[in-house]
């Protein structure tokens, strides 16, 4: 897996001290090279103005766009309020298989929730969640293990209670899909 | 459950479908996509689906439509409508039409994984509960005791039968297990949770039987000084057991032709109308059809009754099965009689073996009590049977001969004690030493 490498491509204006940690996170869990990369998108014409949130599905379809030469996998990083048509909100969105995926942060912090800000718990959160996103992109799907990264998430209280890490299982899966 | 859920998602929206999609796939379902009503139905057509999610709202027909459409050709599919206009209405007419839930659209991410996880879990529960009904083991049977081709048939019948609403006749001779398959058959039914009710006809005369089968009101006749449930009424929900269907007179045959067919009756001396749901089991150790074509039993009456026939067969046919209802009897009796369990004889038992048995599995229990009773605890002999030496007697005896037969046999049956066996032959003692003498008879000869 040494030759694998996965761009996180910063749409979020997310600080660089975040992103190192993040990086570190995502590379030792799929065993791949992690680059960083600044991007840039005028996320007006995804916004829905119904909605007062911006189409997921639109953006992941933009990202995928990209040319894939010098990566395997991408994860744009985003810091809006993403949504797909049939759900209200979602944190993020991946191709199950496919090479694209997006996440965002806009409801993994504490005061989005009325809480006291922790820094730390939020850069956990989007860890855990650019590390579900990616296990779809490797084709992992939803895991009943309640420690697994790879357990469904609808509320960011689920995302608290698991691990960034892939369950045994998962990790067997990922190996024997990317060998 | 071993198998993926699969699920269709009917809507005119790519968004929507392309959404549900993603999310189903990594949700581990197995989806698939139809923009139109009529396309979802030429899917439905060719494969399986156990979820189908359909918009309401769709150019041609639309959501309600197809919920109708499938469910006139799949009654027990799980089919969810979505709709982004939500009104109490079309919400109502969804679920009365057979819909397992309706749900606005966009979801709350979790109502959608509740959502799916409910319709899962009613998916496992129908599959569960087929899987089951089919290794379904018969219960309440331990006292039908046999493991010859003729019991183990009877029991097939009994399991299939059980399942279904049909009348039933059992019929078989006197002692070979009747109202026993009765009770199986009501165990193993859907009714088992309420009563079965039994009413031996032949024991009772034919305006007994008229108020035990449809009670009476108070003061019907002398004697009616309480208002009285009849047997339909008390079988509401469950099964009726008529014994000795044959017994009946022509005219209790016309009444209770009646009740079948409106499954409503009248208490002696009412008025009211009283409905009762029960199934009917009879049995009888008679010919029915024969009665039938001799004028005694009403035609429509046994066609009515004559759904599913069980016939029970005769111990004499199933001979095999001796040694097992011995060992059955044995066990029953001495734990009843706080007795050590006895063995029985290989000779007796070969003899049990040859014997005709016209009192049947009864006769046999009766003579296995029997034995216990008199035997010597520790094993059951020949000569604690004495019903068998009967099978040796022919016609063309002496009665010299039989004299002689019996005295020698109620002298080893009272093991020579001169007094009981004197006793048991209703004549003195000195009468006994004279007929010892006579036939030379001495003890252990």
């Amino acid at each position: 897996m040494a030759d694998m490498t996965i761009k996180l491509l910063n749409y979020g204006y997310f600080e660089k001290k975040m992103l190192s940690e993040l990086a570190v996170g995502v590379s030792s869990e799929f065993e791949a090279e992690v680059k960083i990369v600044e991007g840039y998108l005028d996320l007006n014409a995804y916004f829905d103005a119904v909605r007062k949130q911006y189409n997921g599905n639109q953006i992941l379809r933009y990202i995928d766009s990209h040319d894939a030469a010098d990566y395997q996998k991408l994860v744009g990083l985003f810091n809006v309020d993403l949504f797909i048509p049939i759900l209200t909100y979602i944190f993020g969105q991946a191709y199950l298989g496919g090479k694209s995926a997006i996440a965002s942060g806009y409801r993994l912090t504490n005061e989005r929730y009325g809480l006291t800000k922790n820094e730390a718990l939020f850069h956990a959160r989007f860890l855990k969640e650019v590390n579900h996103e990616l296990g779809h992109c490797f084709g992992l799907i939803h895991c009943h293990n309640p420690g697994c990264v790879m357990q469904s998430s609808t509320y960011v209280e689920d995302i608290d209670q698991k691990s960034p890490h892939l369950c045994g299982n998962c990790r067997n899966l990922f190996h024997e899909g990317n060998r | 459950m071993n198998k993926k859920i699969s699920l269709l998602i009917v809507d005119d929206e790519e968004s929507v479908r392309d959404s549900l999609y993603n999310w189903f796939l990594e949700d581990g379902f197995s989806a698939a996509c139809a923009d139109s009503a009529a396309s979802a139905l030429a899917m439905i057509e060719s494969k399986n689906f156990d979820i189908i999610l359909t918009d309401i709202k769709m150019p041609g027909m639309d959501g309600l439509e197809l919920l109708r459409r499938i469910k006139a050709i799949k009654k027990d599919a799980i089919i969810i409508i979505m709709t982004a206009f939500a009104t109490v209405d079309t919400a109502v007419q969804a679920l009365k039409d057979g819909a397992f839930d309706y749900v606005t659209k966009p979801f709350d991410p979790d109502d959608l994984s509740h959502l799916i996880r409910n319709a899962s879990r009613q998916i496992m529960l129908a599959e569960e509960n087929t899987q089951l009904r089919e290794h379904l083991k018969l219960e309440n049977v331990d006292d039908i005791i046999g493991n010859s081709t003729e019991i183990k048939q009877v029991l097939e019948e009994v399991q299939k039968v059980a399942v279904t609403n049909s009348s039933v006749i059992i019929t078989g001779e006197s002692g070979t297990g009747k109202e026993l398959i009765a009770r199986a058959i009501h165990a193993n039914s859907p009714r088992r949770f309420f009563p079965l009710v039994s009413v031996h006809c032949g024991a009772l005369s034919e305006s007994l039987l008229e108020s035990e089968l449809f009670g009476h009101e108070k003061g019907a006749f002398t004697g009616a000084i309480y208002t009285r449930k009849g047997r339909f009424e008390m079988a509401d929900n469950g099964t009726i057991f008529l014994d000795e269907i044959a017994t009946i007179s022509i005219k209790m045959q016309i009444e209770l032709l009646r009740v079948l067919e409106t499954k409503s009756f009248m208490r002696v001396g009412g008025s009211k109308l009283i409905t009762s749901d029960f199934r009917v089991i009879c049995a009888t150790n008679r010919d029915l059809k024969q009665m039938v074509d001799e004028g005694r039993f009403r035609e429509d009456l046994y066609y009515r009754l004559n759904v599913v026939n069980i016939r029970i067969p005769p111990l004499r046919e199933r001979k095999d099965d001796i040694p097992v209802l011995v060992q059955h009897f044995i066990r029953k009796y001495c734990t009843a009689m706080s007795r050590n369990p006895v063995s029985i004889e290989e000779g007796a038992l070969s003899k049990l073996q040859e014997y005709d048995f016209p009192g049947n599995v009864r006769e046999l229990e009766n003579m296995i009590e029997r034995a216990i009773v008199v035997g010597n605890g520790k094993e059951i002999r020949i000569k604690d049977l004495p019903l068998l030496k009967e099978t040796s007697q022919t016609l063309t005896e002496s009665l010299e001969e039989l004299e002689r037969k019996h005295v020698k046999a109620v002298l080893e049956k009272y093991d020579w004690n001169i007094s009981r066996a004197a006793k048991a032959l209703q004549v003195d003692r000195v009468t006994l030493y004279n007929k010892i003498k006579k036939y030379g008879f001495k003890e252990n000869s």
